[in-house]
């Protein structure tokens, strides 16, 4: 019998789809392996490539065998194929054919729809991965270069997973967009990647911890509503990289966290009391609040952009069709068709923000928006509970969602991040003081030099609380190969 | 007063509320609020589901309770409340678990009670996972292979037992134990109960990679399990219960210097702990001491294989009781003759020592180390207890 939880090493690819009986796609992957180990080892510096990094690796799905450790050298990750196991008779969630038994194949009428939503986000995985090649060079840790190492195979994995879907269920145009999320490359001139956050740098660590907690964060979001489809193997697959996905959940949360964490200790033991002292703050060798907040105002209103306009007719169409749900889609309790409902979305009116409410099926990216908003929350809320209990006196706070915005009802207009309309005149002379400037990113490029040596952190950043795997402190999460 | 419980809680200054926790709970025991993910003692049943896909560790903490806190009061908090400074008697259970099931729990502490108080595992040893399979939930191994160790002649019949795991994952390290109830009832109609059986293959197998583990089993004459499995024949299913016990485990320091004392199968941790060395530092040498014991050399346990791995990879003394024509030797005879070595090794701070056979052996032992620390002016009880606060004394014996 085909073991569909415990996962096949047999093939080149790990998988537990019973690639081995499955010669037509094996062949195709076979053929496009060579393609992303080129493209991994272009990428990521060669002497990291040669390191032993304390990595995990799924050998099975089930939450007893998904998370192995050990030392493995990046580019002997086993990347494969893994899909949360099926559920029997799963049925599809929402729109017109809610209750029907879910898709096993990829229905025809919605072929095209759903062949763009898994290119759009496999185009998003290995951006990340070429957004983040540098840091491993200025890691403030061991711990912290691990973690990243592990975001990115994972990353590099969950490209794998939708490149196998376009294999698997979208024949010779599925193997030429396969083709095409290798040939992309963040930041290119010529072929750049599809999604604008994606093509920007990721150009030190609090960038990259502002980037893992707000727009990994989209990510999940994303993926929780794929993990509504009634597209089963879809399903399947964005639920299992949910699993993964919450460890880069954790590294921006806890990344972002510890920055804040060293900063306060720091000012209480210079006994620097007024957190908007910039430069007395810097002088300590750690990043001042206030920039820490002008970079969260970066990467959230980049991140809110994400979610596309407020009102969409192909989020309309793809929930409709069940291609994609709402956020806990199986959870909320209504018709899940949302024939008569409607839901408030915000609109410019005469120059003021004023929510109305609109049919609910064209405000579905709206809707994940807001989900998204409160989930992005939950962590300022408990930085904000590390700074109180340090004693500073300040607090983080998410800008107004129409704070620096190109996409959506707010990008025709300038905001200041309590969501007060300016005029184009006003944000110019004071966008510096909300968002982050070239001095600052000067100043917290210069923060980054390398700190290697077992349980020794660079200066800016606090330890973590727990290791990871429950390691100890001075345990070597990536053992260097210094040739 | 009710007694003391382990309950499991997360600890909401780690957590990120990602939630993976409550998705992997089969039984929904684990729920939100806007503040807090938390467990309902009420409910979990320590399946363990939720602990690997944890990303912080925030899911793996326990607290030792004389009544569980509330899911309410877990809501409300902020951090986790420190331990409860339980009664001496009840403190002593540590929060350490070595096992999450009462009865399993209570046969590792009596194997352990020679040592002289609590037993703390090596601090460079591997983390070890304990309780993935109960007996509701066991896991079910195949026999790969059931072989007499002792020679044909011996009047012990003891057997080496190699079970696979086929697909189910069953992480061990060398010194814990697996828990095995022989299928039927006893006379009164009541399921037989749970035997421990310490595993004797290093944590990645009979052969490096490959997914099973082995046993050394003696077969005692009126013993419903060990008869069980000495009969077992190659190709039949086992239900095995743990891994149990995350104190008697082997230091990753390769600075670490063993001594190992044990009789008849009592020596199957010591065969994972060489197979383990071996394989991960093959070229390690001084560093283990062997003092076994047996009534002849054709029923010692792996008489063979041991006597092919090199005197400067590992020092053995074997001791025979019953060999016609030499007088009787017991491993404490053996210790006293190698009395230098020993006395060396326990003024060394590296040094662990491990002591594992039947309870009768103990006393011998302790006797043997008492002389030989007074030899060199040392309080053996004084050395003893500091070792085996920092982890370095381990007895485990039945």
């Amino acid at each position: 019998m085909l073991d569909l939880i415990n996962v096949d090493y047999d093939t080149i690819i790990p998988n537990n789809v019973g690639l081995s009986s499955d010669k037509r796609v094996l062949k195709a992957l076979e053929k496009w392996h060579p393609g992303y180990i080129n493209w991994w080892n272009d990428l990521i510096p060669r002497q990291f490539q040669e390191s032993l990094v304390y990595l995990r690796t799924a050998v099975s799905v089930d939450p007893k065998g998904w998370a192995k450790f050990d030392y493995v050298k990046m580019p002997e990750y086993r990347w494969g194929i893994l899909l949360a196991p099926q559920v029997e008779d799963r049925r599809i969630p929402c729109g017109e054919h809610a209750g029907e038994p879910a898709w096993q194949e990829v229905p025809g009428e919605y072929r095209a729809m759903l062949r763009r939503l898994i290119v759009i986000q496999g185009d998003t995985e290995p951006a990340s991965v070429e957004q983040q090649r540098h840091l491993g060079l200025t890691a403030p840790s061991l711990y912290d270069m691990r973690n990243l190492f592990q975001v990115n195979v994972e990353e590099g994995r969950h490209l794998w997973a939708m490149v196998y879907l376009l294999q698997k269920y979208f024949g010779a145009d599925g193997r030429e967009e396969a083709d095409d999320l290798l040939r992309r490359s963040s930041g290119s001139e010529e072929a750049p990647r599809m999604l604008g956050a994606f093509n920007e740098a990721t150009p030190d660590w609090l960038s990259f911890f502002m980037f893992t907690y707000f727009t990994d964060r989209d990510g999940k979001m994303q993926l929780e509503s794929l993990a509504q489809s009634g597209f089963d193997p879809l399903s399947r697959t964005c639920r299992f990289m949910l699993t993964e996905e919450a460890h880069h959940m954790f590294v921006g949360e806890t990344g972002v966290g510890r920055i804040v964490q060293r900063t306060c200790e720091a000012m209480k033991e210079a006994g620097i009391e007024d957190p908007y002292d910039i430069q007395a703050v810097r002088n300590l060798g750690v990043i001042d609040l206030p920039t820490i907040q002008k970079k969260l105002n970066l990467h959230y209103s980049l991140s809110l952009d994400l979610f596309g306009s407020e009102v969409s007719t192909n989020a309309a169409n793809a929930f409709n069709a069940g291609v994609k749900g709402r956020y806990q889609e199986v959870k909320l309790e209504d018709d899940h068709q949302l024939k008569d409902a409607t839901y408030p979305v915000v609109q410019l009116v005469e120059g003021k923000v004023v929510r109305s409410e609109v049919p609910a099926l064209s405000a579905i990216n709206m809707r994940l928006r807001d989900d998204y908003v409160n989930d992005a929350a939950g962590g300022v809320k408990r930085w904000n509970a590390q700074i109180a209990k340090i004693g500073v006196p300040f607090e983080m706070t998410l800008p107004h969602p129409g704070f620096h915005r190109n996409i959506g009802v707010f990008a025709q207009t300038r905001m200041t991040p309590e969501g007060t309309i300016i005029s184009e005149a006003e944000w110019e002379s004071r966008k510096d003081e909300w968002l982050p400037t070239k001095a600052d990113g000067d100043f917290i490029q210069s923060l980054m030099v390398p700190c290697w040596e077992p349980g020794k952190y660079a200066g800016w950043i606090a330890p973590p609380r727990v290791g990871i795997d429950n390691k100890p402190g001075d345990f070597e999460y990536v053992q260097l190969h210094m040739a | 007063m009710n007694a003391p419980v382990k309950q499991h809680l997360i600890d909401p200054e780690i957590c990120i509320r990602c939630h993976t926790c409550e998705e992997a709970c089969p039984i929904g025991a684990i729920t939100h609020d806007d503040n807090n993910v938390v467990v309902d003692a009420s409910s979990c049943n320590f399946c363990m589901d939720c602990i690997a896909p944890c990303p912080t560790g925030s899911i793996d903490n326990w607290r030792v309770v004389t009544a569980p806190y509330s899911v309410d009061e877990q809501l409300s908090w902020t951090e986790l409340p420190a331990q409860e400074d339980l009664a001496a008697e009840t403190a002593a259970s540590d929060t350490t678990a070595e096992a999450l099931d009462d009865a399993v729990a209570a046969l590792l502490a009596e194997a352990h009670a020679g040592a002289g108080g609590a037993a703390r595992a090596p601090k460079s040893a591997a983390r070890p996972t304990v309780n993935l399979y109960s007996s509701a939930k066991p896991a079910v191994a195949t026999v790969q292979g059931n072989y007499r160790l002792t020679s044909d002649n011996a009047d012990s019949d003891v057997r080496h037992i190699i079970l696979d795991l086929g697909g189910q994952h069953f992480p061990v390290l060398e010194g814990q134990s697996v828990g095995i109830a022989p299928p039927g009832a006893d006379a009164n109609g009541k399921p037989h109960r749970m035997r421990l059986y310490s595993i004797s293959s290093p944590r990645d197998g009979e052969r490096p990679n490959t997914n099973n583990l082995s046993l050394t089993v003696k077969r005692e004459e009126q013993g419903v399990c060990s008869n069980f499995l000495c009969d077992l024949e190659r190709g039949a299913k086992v239900n095995l219960t743990g891994p149990f016990g995350s104190t008697f485990l082997l230091p990753e320091n390769h600075d670490a210097r063993l001594i190992m004392i044990c009789t008849g199968t009592g020596s199957a941790p010591f065969r994972g702990f060489t197979m383990r060395r071996q394989r991960s530092a093959p070229d390690l040498t001084e560093k283990m001491m062997l003092f076994f014991g047996a009534r002849t050399p054709e029923s010692l346990p792996y008489f063979g294989p041991l006597k092919k791995v090199p005197e400067n990879v590992l020092a053995k003394h074997f001791a025979f009781s019953r060999v016609t024509g030499s007088t009787k030797q017991y491993v404490q005879d053996r210790m006293r003759t190698e009395s230098d070595r020993i006395a060396d090794a326990l003024k060394d701070e590296h040094t662990h020592v491990y002591v594992c056979g039947l309870k009768a052996m103990e006393s011998g032992v302790e006797e043997a180390f008492r002389d030989i620390a007074r030899g060199v002016g040392l309080d053996w009880k004084a050395v003893r207890d500091q070792m085996r606060e920092e982890g370095r004394y381990h007895v485990e014996t039945y």
